[in-house]
């Protein structure tokens, strides 16, 4: 591989006066990119951005006041061209609180424009810069306390093109992480506000991207299709942590890291450091869902850094096959599986009996459930509830098929006796299988019998969805 | 510490006359209007013995404290009714006639017109966008001046129950929580809250409050080390700046106040008066 000649850096950034009319920036909200620049030569571009402090939800049921550049966090996205002549409107708006400004990573002077955009509540400042290195560049607010205006979310993304521009993608998107400290537990809910000793200590209650749990998922997942070529501006507006991040699912075909010229290809998973950010390039090959993560990856699953890319499009089992098969591994405690291939058979033919059901479930259960319910079906005294007799499974059909699909936690009565314990959902299993088990479970230790079929537990899979990406 | 008014010559010949006539006619005007903004002494400012005082600020000495002479101070912010009963003395600081070099645009916003207040603005909740000489001018009309940073910041270091209660984790989350909040909601009226244990009113969680040398916030400590008047507008350097760097409290209200200029308005931003 050959290195890519040396841009020469600020030195050779300026290529003289901006030329024509002045042009206004377009500016995007996250997680949308304003389109390429496609220009030939140095133009002055008017920025205007307003800084406003809003109360919005960060989870849900959660508010928090954050502190925004447009309105949004991150800031509005700003895209201009090396050589570019930028005049920056900062303007902060009557309701605020504090006096804000902006320190641009992208900006040659003393403060990153710190100092000329320090702007009192109601009032604009306007300060000039040229934009003398190409790259992509973090923004934040630097007034003091600067910690706490950048962990209530003051931070965003200017990318300054080469000169020839990026080579042409299909998509691009804008995510950017963040960590944030609130007095309450994560996903507390109310109002939370800013929790000056935990972010001194570096313990965040949220790390976030795009400043909200929920911002990239459900109806807000970033969307591609099969086939195509995407681009990911992602920043880490911190104020503490550095993102591990990476896409479940996805390698990344070019990563020019730390938002500078070079590139890195294969790329599993980048470092992308506080007040730092980093271009990802790859091209969709299989349809699914893909999943954003820091893979600091606890931060994921524990404190809300989770997105999500949908990929549309017709399959391609040549290159990823999906689940062909599901087999129960039982280890030292191999059971012939010949009964679940029996039961499966026969209900693809729809002649399943309950004696194959409840042969095929016998076999499930002892490699699933016994290690908690016990061959016996009568549980652990105290932790683990018993299924033999047991009047809270044998009450409410539904509710039993929900419990194995979605598992349950928290205090449940059995037969006189509280457990308070936790199962996890078995949603891997499918409808068959979980219509053998509880088939199985109904006809055994003295239960009352009975037949579940595959029918009813799909039927209840369907009115209880699961979180998106929960099964990772 | 002393200010700096930075605005043109031509404004501070207006601004000397206008004092001049503000302070001539102090005495008059205290005759004749009575309470109705002077208020009797007593009542309207209590005393405060000050002493050493321990400021964010850097004292530029070897020493870490300042000594802060005894003082008088209002024991709540002006209120608007108070502010329309100066506007009506003094015709040339109402909404509409005051120069932009004195008091920017957004001056008296909220009021519906040069005597009259208005829904928008009660007569009891705390007078706002009122400018620095404004609120200079209000004070010397009633024989008083501006606190200045030192004493503003002694008496609102206060808790109910604690003369400096600066380092206690309620009351740096009570001050940094109204931080948090925009001001879009109408403000309270004055002296709602209890007061501290000077019998001190709204010095934290109402409004912001002019002090008389906002303007020399910035000057640190030693100008050879920090001759940059802007230490505190960007990064680490403003946070080296503040002698107590845990206490971001009191340090963002310096913040607040070194973005200001003299002629400068906000809609959160008050005053109260204080005399020696």
């Amino acid at each position: 591989m050959q290195a890519p000649p040396d841009t020469g850096g600020s030195a050779r950034g300026d290529f003289g006066p901006p030329q024509g009319e002045p042009i206004k920036a377009e500016l995007a909200s996250p997680p949308q990119v304003p389109p390429p620049v496609h220009r030939k030569a140095p133009a002055k571009v008017i920025v205007e951005l307003e800084v406003r402090e809003v109360e919005r939800p960060i989870a849900e049921g959660v508010t928090y006041t954050f502190w925004t550049f447009g309105g949004t966090v991150p800031g509005s996205f700003i895209r201009v061209r090396q050589g570019d002549t930028v005049e920056f409107h900062l303007r902060n708006h009557p309701t605020s609180k504090m006096p804000h400004n902006i320190d641009l990573h992208g900006v040659t002077g003393p403060g990153g424009g710190a100092a000329s955009s320090f702007t009192a509540p109601g009032h604009e400042s306007i300060f000039t810069f040229k934009a003398l290195n190409q790259g992509l560049y973090v923004y934040h607010c630097a007034t003091a306390p600067v910690g706490m205006h950048v962990a209530n979310g003051m931070y965003g993304l200017i990318l300054i093109e080469p000169p020839e521009g990026l080579a042409p993608v299909d998509r691009e998107f804008y995510v950017m992480q963040g960590d944030f400290y609130t007095v309450g537990k994560y996903r507390e809910k109310g109002p939370q506000p800013f929790d000056m000793q935990k972010a001194i200590d570096e313990n965040p209650t949220y790390v976030l991207f795009n400043g909200a749990e929920g911002a990239l998922t459900g109806d807000h997942a970033l969307q591609a299709k099969v086939g195509e070529k995407v681009r990911l501006y992602v920043g880490n507006g911190g104020p503490n942590l550095v993102s591990s991040f990476h896409l479940i699912g996805e390698i990344f075909d070019k990563v020019r890291y730390e938002g500078g010229t070079h590139s890195q290809e294969n790329v599993q998973t980048t470092l992308i450091p506080a007040g730092g950010a980093m271009i990802a390039e790859f091209h969709t090959e299989v349809p699914g869902t893909y999943v954003l993560v820091d893979h600091s990856i606890f931060r994921a699953f524990n404190k809300g850094a989770i997105g999500l890319l949908k990929i549309d499009g017709p399959e391609n089992k040549a290159i990823y096959s999906g689940k062909e098969v599901d087999n129960v591994y039982l280890g030292d405690a191999a059971v012939s599986a010949q009964p679940v291939a029996a039961a499966a058979q026969a209900a693809a033919a729809g002649t399943l009996t309950r004696e194959q059901q409840v042969a095929a479930g016998r076999t499930l259960f002892n490699g699933t459930c016994s290690v908690c319910h016990q061959d016996n079906g009568e549980g652990l005294p105290n932790v683990f509830p018993p299924l033999a007799k047991s009047d809270f499974l044998l009450a409410d059909r539904a509710r039993a098929i929900a419990t194995v699909l979605n598992g349950r936690s928290g205090p449940i009565t059995v037969n006189g006796n509280t457990f308070n314990s936790v199962m996890p959902p078995m949603s891997q299993l499918n409808d068959d299988e979980i219509a053998n088990i509880l088939t199985y479970v109904l006809n055994s230790w003295g239960n009352n019998g009975g037949q579940v079929t595959a029918a009813e537990v799909a039927q209840v899979r369907k009115a209880t969805p699961r979180p998106e990406g929960a099964a990772h | 510490m002393t200010a700096r008014p930075n605005s043109p010559s031509a404004a501070r010949r207006w601004l000397k006359g206008s004092a001049a006539r503000a302070t001539g006619l102090a005495l008059l005007t205290a005759l004749a209007m009575g309470a109705s903004y002077a208020g009797a002494p007593d009542e309207r400012t209590v005393q405060i013995e000050g002493g050493a005082w321990r400021s964010v600020l850097p004292t530029g000495t070897a020493r870490d404290s300042v000594t802060v002479k005894p003082y008088r101070l209002d024991r709540r912010p002006v209120t608007n009714a108070e502010f329309l009963a100066f506007t009506r003395a003094h015709p040339e600081w109402r909404k509409g006639h005051v120069p932009v070099a004195l008091a920017d645009v957004g001056y008296l916003r909220h009021w519906a017109g040069p005597l009259e207040l208005g829904r928008a603005a009660l007569p009891d909740q705390p007078v706002t966008s009122v400018s620095w000489f404004g609120a200079r001018a209000y004070c010397e009309a009633r024989g008083a001046r501006l606190p200045d940073w030192y004493e503003w910041e002694l008496a609102a270091a206060a808790s109910e129950t604690q003369r400096d209660a600066r380092d206690s984790s309620d009351w740096q989350q009570r001050v940094l929580s109204w931080y948090s909040r925009p001001s879009n909601a109408p403000l309270p009226a004055v002296a709602a809250e209890k007061p501290n244990i000077y019998g001190v009113h709204d010095l934290q969680g109402l409004v912001w409050e002019w002090v008389e040398d906002f303007n020399a916030l910035m000057i640190g400590a030693d100008s050879r080390e920090q001759g940059d008047p802007d230490l505190l507008k960007f990064c680490g350097s403003g946070a080296l700046s503040i002698q107590d760097r845990e206490n971001y409290a009191v340090a963002m209200r310096v913040a607040f106040l070194s973005s200001l200029q003299a002629h400068d308005t906000t809609i959160n931003l008050g005053f109260r008066c204080a005399t020696n």
